[in-house]
């Protein structure tokens, strides 16, 4: 393991947050064993002051996990030099198998507790605790994943040694090889296209039914998703090309540099905050039926449809004008 | 200004007329947690410069320095593989180096002793950096022996003191011509220390390495991104030693924010029972709590990373500037300038704030979910 900084507050961070979601996850298995909202017991009682514990908790691990996604990925990319051949945080994570893992697993965790949180907001809304059961049945999903992701990030961390050779982000995502992310460069211009602006007008499409005739909370979630995967495909299929101002280098990761003015970070935020949003907006659909929601939920679900869709017009702005001003014409 | 925000700017307000309430309690947890800050911060930021400083030296230094290797041993190279070397494809330039190091026994100290084709040189006159001056006792204009390999001494005249900008590289060199370097140290004609290599194209150095050596397999070509790789390991691996010496000191910081947490006085307890009376909830205690937190981090997190840039910057961080930058007889005084990115304050603000803010969560809760009635009465 290098003794990296960094590496060492990555290490803190992934232990506190097991460690938070392993309590929040222990007090909500209590919660759901013993709950019963009719009883007037002492027990009931603790426990509903218990969810406020598990409430703070979880919320609180979720900003330190969205803080630490981009905390990897810098370190990732501060690591690069001690590698022969890595270029960017895209050999960094090439170094050993747990790299990219690591990575992937951290970004659905923030969006399964983003949903968690959203599910918790409209939980506090009601007056009899209407989603107690659901809320935390995904608590007890999502805190296996953190501890596999803690688990993996050490992993990946401590197999790190300086010096082992590395394919540079030049030749990861280079044309004409194989793997995952090397298939993403190779998608091609005229099938990304399309696929990206057609996903984005769906998704606007979605948006206006919800929001008009207040329905297809599933479809818009499921949308919400999609764009997110096809908004990173398109990123490294041909978005990126117009940053970088240079038609082969397909990096989702040189983005964050200071070279391209940190435009990663927005671009990244705002597609992390729209697919929590959409997916928060599909997590509510399933409950509308709940009597003491019946007044709030079409509210929260406007709310939250219509951050998810200004957050996707955000990114969508920020490329289209980087492709409209780039000089690079493909 | 609506209601929401009225909501969060009230509890604020009242969170730190709370604070300032108890101001002996608070301000020694300040001051702890100040400290915490600073000598973690001071560290990061040391390391930092020290890497930046790194850097900037070796943007000077040649692409490729080739040495030649005899029985695993660094040995002279001889000026016949200067051509061979650069007719290689991609070679701009190879230019053979002659120096070496000679230990001084007045001041025991060791002296970089590097030959120069530089014609304001004048003959039997040596220019020297700043250190050698200062440790020597001498200036401009002095006469200094240096004794050779026979034991004979020869009399050198200081042309020039090299200016003290440049005091990191050439602190303890000794600038020559070539032929004086050959006759103190008795180096043969037709050999030389190493060969610097400068390419066109820094992505072609591998290739010209491994022509090199297959065209000769005794010698070692030492690319310029090794070095800045080897030394970057190295600042690394002090900074994240010296922070994990640290942690107990941070893992004690978090038992005593702890301990301060938990241990609610009774007054404070009265305090959130008449709150709650009063009509609060659980969530707006949990709130208020959450804000005498980020009052207290914040204040606690600038005042350390202040702290700290003075420390590191001004004072040349005096206090543990031995164990990172290493020792020597000769080392050059110099002064570190600022290096300082968001990435160092998010790494700061991950070993110092996250462990405090975990080690306050379940005590505000508890506090946050007294009974009223059993608050005031008790």
């Amino acid at each position: 393991m290098i003794q990296h900084p960094g590496i060492l507050a990555l290490l803190v961070a992934s232990g506190i947050v097991s460690l938070l979601l392993a309590a929040a996850g222990w007090q909500g298995f209590r919660i759901l064993l013993g709950w019963d909202l009719r009883s007037g017991s002492e027990v009931q009682l603790d426990l509903e002051r218990r969810t406020y514990l598990v409430s703070t908790l979880v919320a609180n691990a979720l900003l330190i996990q969205i803080l630490s996604l981009f905390l990897f990925i810098f370190t990732a990319e501060g690591l690069h030099n001690q590698f022969v051949g890595a270029m960017c945080a895209a050999g960094s994570l090439a170094v050993n198998a747990y790299g990219y893992p690591t990575l992937l697993m951290k970004v659905a965790t923030c969006l399964l507790a983003g949903v968690w949180l959203v599910l918790h907001r409209a939980d506090t809304q009601g007056y009899d605790y209407p989603l107690i059961r659901p809320k935390y049945l995904l608590l007890l999903v999502l805190v296996p994943l953190v501890l596999t992701e803690t688990w993996l990030q050490l992993s990946y961390l401590t197999g790190l040694k300086a010096d082992v050779m590395t394919s540079c982000c030049g030749s990861l995502f280079g044309q004409g090889r194989q793997g995952f992310a090397a298939e993403l460069a190779g998608l091609p211009l005229w099938l990304m296209q399309p696929v990206f602006w057609g996903t984005f007008a769906a998704l606007l499409a979605a948006g206006f039914l919800l929001l008009r005739f207040r329905r297809g909370a599933g479809l818009f979630a499921g949308l919400s998703l999609a764009y997110l995967f096809v908004a990173v495909a398109a990123l490294i299929s041909f978005f990126c090309l117009y940053i970088y101002e240079l038609p082969t280098h397909h990096c989702p990761f040189c983005l964050l540099k200071r070279e391209y003015g940190w435009v990663g970070y927005p671009l990244y935020a705002t597609l992390l905050g729209g697919a929590i949003a959409g997916l928060g907006v599909g997590a509510l659909g399933l409950f509308r039926n709940r009597e003491s929601l019946a007044a709030v939920l079409p509210t929260l679900q406007a709310r939250l449809a219509w951050s998810a869709l200004v957050l996707a017009a955000l990114f969508t702005l920020i490329v289209g004008l980087w492709m409209i001003l780039s000089p690079l014409r493909l | 200004m609506r209601p929401p925000l009225q909501r969060y700017r009230n509890i604020l307000d009242f969170a730190l007329s709370s604070l300032l309430r108890r101001k002996g309690r608070n301000l020694a947890l300040i001051s702890v947690y100040t400290l915490v800050v600073f000598v973690i911060a001071s560290l990061v930021f040391f390391v930092q410069a020290l890497k930046h400083e790194a850097h900037e030296l070796l943007v000077q230094a040649p692409d490729m320095v080739v040495q030649r290797m005899v029985a695993g041993r660094h040995d002279p190279v001889p000026l016949a593989q200067v051509e061979a070397i650069r007719s290689i494809r991609g070679v701009d330039e190879v230019q053979p180096r002659l120096w070496g190091y000679y230990y001084d026994p007045v001041f025991g100290g060791n002296l970089t002793v590097l030959a120069t084709e530089d014609a304001a040189l004048a003959p039997d006159a040596i220019w020297i950096g700043e250190g050698v001056a200062r440790s020597m006792r001498v200036k401009e204009g002095d006469l200094i022996p240096l004794r050779g390999y026979d034991g004979q001494s020869t009399l050198f005249s200081i042309q020039k003191v090299l200016p003290e900008t440049s005091e990191l590289v050439s602190s303890d060199l000794v600038l020559m011509a070539p032929k004086d370097v050959r006759a103190l140290f008795h180096f043969p004609e037709g050999l030389a220390t190493d060969l610097a290599i400068q390419a066109g194209n820094p992505r072609e150095l591998p290739t010209i390495a491994a022509k090199i050596v297959e065209l000769y397999p005794d010698s070692r070509p030492i690319l310029k991104s090794e070095i800045l790789r080897t030394y970057e390991a190295v600042f690394d691996w002090r900074g994240g030693l010296m922070v994990v010496v640290l942690g107990s000191a941070v893992l004690s910081f978090i038992i005593f924010a702890w301990d301060k947490a938990t241990g609610l006085s009774a007054e404070e307890r009265k305090e959130i029972g008449v709150l709650k009376s009063l009509g609060w909830e659980s969530a707006d205690v949990l709130l208020l709590k959450f804000w005498e937190g980020t009052v207290i981090s914040v204040t606690a997190f600038l005042t350390g990373v202040l702290l700290a840039y003075a420390h590191v910057f001004f004072f040349s961080a005096s206090l543990f500037e031995h164990a990172l930058k290493g020792w020597s007889v000769l080392f050059p005084h110099f002064r570190l300038s600022p290096a300082l990115d968001g990435y160092q304050l998010t790494v700061l603000f991950f070993l110092t704030v996250l462990p405090y803010t975990a080690a306050t969560l379940v005590p505000s809760w508890r506090a946050a979910t007294v009974d009223p009635d059993a608050a005031m009465r008790s």
